[in-house]
């Protein structure tokens, strides 16, 4: 008897402990769920982009579209000017759709949703609440909210598992749902705007994507609604040799607001995962979209092992008058990012901002930036780039901003700074400026610097370890940036901020 | 308490001597004062001792309590209870000074195995401590240092001191700088902290700070030794008649 109960401490402790040693590596979400899936077959072909489309239920106009970028894609080469090493990519050694088995048909109740499923959103931090509403229970909703209410998307490998606050959503005008929903119940809207910022062919990454989305976020706000609630998208990769490839819309109509989070987290895994997701926010007169990211997929190992390679196309249209959106990115995983969520300002007075924070550490590679375009006369835009490297990483910001010669009277300011920790990582800025017409002014700042030595002693002399000390610098860094963040994400990045630099020095 | 013994130091990376065989001891409780000439190596001494890098010691030893400091990381020490107020307190901008304050402290508590503050009882001490050394409210969110006049620098470096209740603190010229009233401060929230537990080590030109603050010992330091040992009237002594007599009399 006394052996079983020792036995049964004994293993209590020893998975307390491994959970705890797992929190303390640099990536606490590198877990997966054992989980019964789903899959196409590997690789990519119309074949495969007709599954997919097929098993989201879609019209046939959507799967037309579809193969149209598929064909297209085929005759594109993959970009290489960025500054990022890599093996090459064989597309057609992974899988394009994977789904849980339980997904196959919605669950109706508690009693039917996938405990495993649940218990990955708890793992990750999601609330109760909105979990039992993640998970697909119908009904759950009229259960009191704890907290700060932020109506989820979660995105599971290639699907959404549901969205939470439908309904007190649905009240205010809000259509919040997933992409693949969207196409059926909305095609109105999708078939308007789908593809009109960035457009199938814009390039080899978006095209794919094009071709084989899966899931995603879709959002409207109709004219002169305030979203009454954050909105979120939790994607989360699981499965092993599987891109993932999701697709946003969002729609502002005219004199909408919204603010929209993201956050991304995946397990460690010694391969290497595709990402390649598009992203398209359409504003119009006098909206304003606040877009929010915490980039966290897996980065790969201190060895460069693994890792997601993020490839991503993110486009902010200021279709209307005075329209305004704002980026806010903290890019701290990925073993390769490629992005550049990027700004058109076509209406009169319309602004564009972009707030970014990037760490690479390890054997990391970050090639991002944005791009600023601005068309209608009065526009303003605003770039705010924190680039911080460690170990053996490289870290670029590539920013684009143009001045065409009917944007008179307009203005940009960028402010690019690098920070370096250690002597075998690099940071690059590139950045592209063309100006058309005699009104306008451009403001380019930027700065490279190491973290400081003399800070580091101070900060340890007070009690901090080495970490902590580089950490607390770092979040000083990137401070203006963090700021831009709604509360919650910040608290979450600054951690995130630490995390991310374990190991970067000593 | 503070037990220095033939320490000798040099650059780490030049061939240069700085501490060429110091000895001294603070016994617990005690204040003492280290004067000298600019040059003999007081700041490097309260480096060494805090752990900065840079520096080789070559022979001698350093022990709080009968510890060695000499093999311990600087945040270590911190733990063990020194503190150094720096001549030059650093900058760190973008980082609060609050934040930076809780940092410190709950970094030193979890080292020593004692509970993290939360938010509300920090804020609690902070206040009542800030506003004793006359540090606003404006000051407690500013980044750390960046800005500040050098009065406020160094009645910051007052208040981590206070924060942190370390037994043995070392102050590098904290009086440098500082007007009458900004010197009466810190000297205030000095002596407030004196106990029998707890030790400073106070580096200064002016005799007129050790008038508020009063030594039980005072040492003069001159090209990396103590060259002379006595009560407060050597201090006084030197203010009359400087380092000549002194460096003369040591050869
Ligand atoms: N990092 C350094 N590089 C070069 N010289 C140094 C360095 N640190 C100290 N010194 C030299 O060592 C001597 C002692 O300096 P310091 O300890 O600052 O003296 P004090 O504080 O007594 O004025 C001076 O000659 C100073 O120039
Ligand atoms: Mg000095």
């Amino acid at each position: 008897m006394t052996d079983i109960t020792d036995l049964d401490v004994r293993e209590g402790v020893d998975r307390e402990t491994v959970e705890t040693v797992q929190n303390m590596g640099s990536y606490k979400y590198g877990w997966n769920t054992e989980i019964e899936m789903d899959y196409a077959p590997k690789g990519v072909n119309e074949d495969i982009v007709r599954l997919i489309s097929k098993k989201n239920q879609e019209p046939e106009w959507m799967t037309e579209w579809r193969l149209e970028a598929y064909r297209r894609w085929v005759t594109m080469t993959e970009p290489k000017w960025a500054m990022l090493n890599y093996p090459e990519i064989d597309y057609q050694d992974q899988y394009y759709y994977a789904r849980p088995k339980s997904m196959e048909e919605k669950p109706k109740s508690l009693d039917d949703v996938d405990p495993k499923l649940l218990a990955t959103y708890d793992k990750l931090g999601i609330p109760l609440r909105e979990q039992m509403i993640l998970a697909g229970v119908e009904g759950a909703e009229d259960a009191p909210a704890e907290g700060r209410r932020v109506a989820v998307d979660a995105v599971f490998d290639s699907v959404s598992l549901g969205t939470t606050f439908k309904d007190e959503l649905a009240k205010a005008g809000v259509i919040f749902c997933s992409i693949s929903e969207a196409i059926r119940e909305h095609p109105e809207l999708v078939r308007k705007y789908l593809g009109s910022v960035v457009p199938q062919s814009d390039n080899y990454f978006a095209t794919l994507n094009s071709a084989v989305f899966s899931d995603g976020s879709f959002v409207y706000i109709p004219p002169g609604v305030k979203c009454p609630m954050e909105l979120s998208t939790y994607f989360r990769i699981n499965a092993e040799n599987t891109g993932q490839f999701e697709r946003t819309l969002i729609i502002a109509d005219k004199g909408a607001h919204v603010s929209y989070l993201e956050g991304c987290t995946a397990p460690k895994r010694d391969t290497t995962q595709l990402h390649a997701a598009v992203v398209e926010l359409v504003i119009l007169e006098d909206a304003e979209i606040k877009y929010s990211t915490v980039q966290n997929w897996f980065p790969g190992d201190e060895n460069g092992k693994g890792g997601i390679y993020n490839f991503v196309t993110k486009r902010a249209d200021c279709r209307g008058d005075r329209a305004k959106v704002m980026w806010t990115q903290v890019e701290t995983g990925s073993a390769i990012t490629w992005k550049y969520p990027s700004c058109i300002l076509r209406g009169n007075e319309s602004q564009g901002e972009f707030y970014s924070i990037a760490i690479a550490n390890n054997w990391q590679q970050a090639d991002t930036g944005t791009k600023m375009i601005h068309l209608g006369k009065n526009t303003r835009s605003r770039i705010v780039s924190k680039g911080i490297s460690a170990g053996q990483a490289q870290n670029t910001y590539r920013g684009l901003v143009t001045m065409h010669p009917r944007a008179t009277n307009s203005r940009n300011y960028t402010q690019c700074d690098s920070l370096l920790i250690g002597d075998k990582c690099g940071a690059h800025t590139v950045p592209y400026i063309e100006v058309k017409n005699s009104s306008s002014r451009v403001e380019h700042e930027a700065t490279t610097s190491k973290v400081d030595d003399d800070q580091l002693f101070y900060c340890r002399s007070r009690g901090m370890d080495e970490e902590e000390a580089v950490a607390l610098v770092v979040n000083g860094f990137c401070r203006e940036v963090l700021q831009a963040l709604p509360m919650e994400f910040a608290m979450e990045a600054q951690a995130l901020v630490a995390i991310s630099l374990e190991g970067s020095v000593g | 308490m503070l037990k220095i013994n033939n320490l000798h130091v040099k650059l780490e990376d030049e061939d240069k001597q700085i501490l060429k065989g110091l000895t001294l001891e603070v016994p617990a409780g005690e204040v003492h004062a280290i004067m000298g000439p600019n040059g003999s190596g007081k700041s490097t001494l309260s480096y060494v001792l805090s752990g900065r890098d840079g520096y080789e010691v070559t022979d001698g030893s350093a022990t709080l309590d009968g510890e060695s400091l000499l093999d311990m990381e600087p945040e270590e020490r911190a733990a063990a209870g020194l503190f150094l107020a720096f001549q030059y307190p650093v900058e760190i901008p973008g980082v609060g000074n609050m934040t930076f304050l809780r940092t410190a402290v709950n970094a030193q508590r979890k080292a020593r195995g004692e509970a993290e503050l939360t938010a509300g009882e920090f804020l609690k001490v902070v206040r009542a401590k800030a506003a004793e050394l006359q540090i606003s409210p404006d000051m407690l969110k500013r980044p750390v240092n960046v800005g500040f006049s050098g009065g406020e620098k160094k009645r910051n470096e007052i208040l981590q001191m206070a924060m942190l209740e370390p037994r043995m603190c070392i102050m590098d010229e904290t009086d440098s700088g500082l007007d009458v009233d900004a010197m009466r401060l810190v000297s205030e929230g000095v002596n407030a902290l004196r106990s029998e537990g707890r030790s400073f080590l106070v580096i200064t030109h002016y005799q007129r700070l050790l008038n508020h603050i009063k030594p039980d010992v005072v040492h003069i330091m001159s090209n990396g030794r103590i060259i002379k040992s006595g009560g407060p009237e050597l201090a006084l002594e030197v203010e009359e008649n400087g380092y000549g007599d002194l460096l003369a009399e040591a050869g």
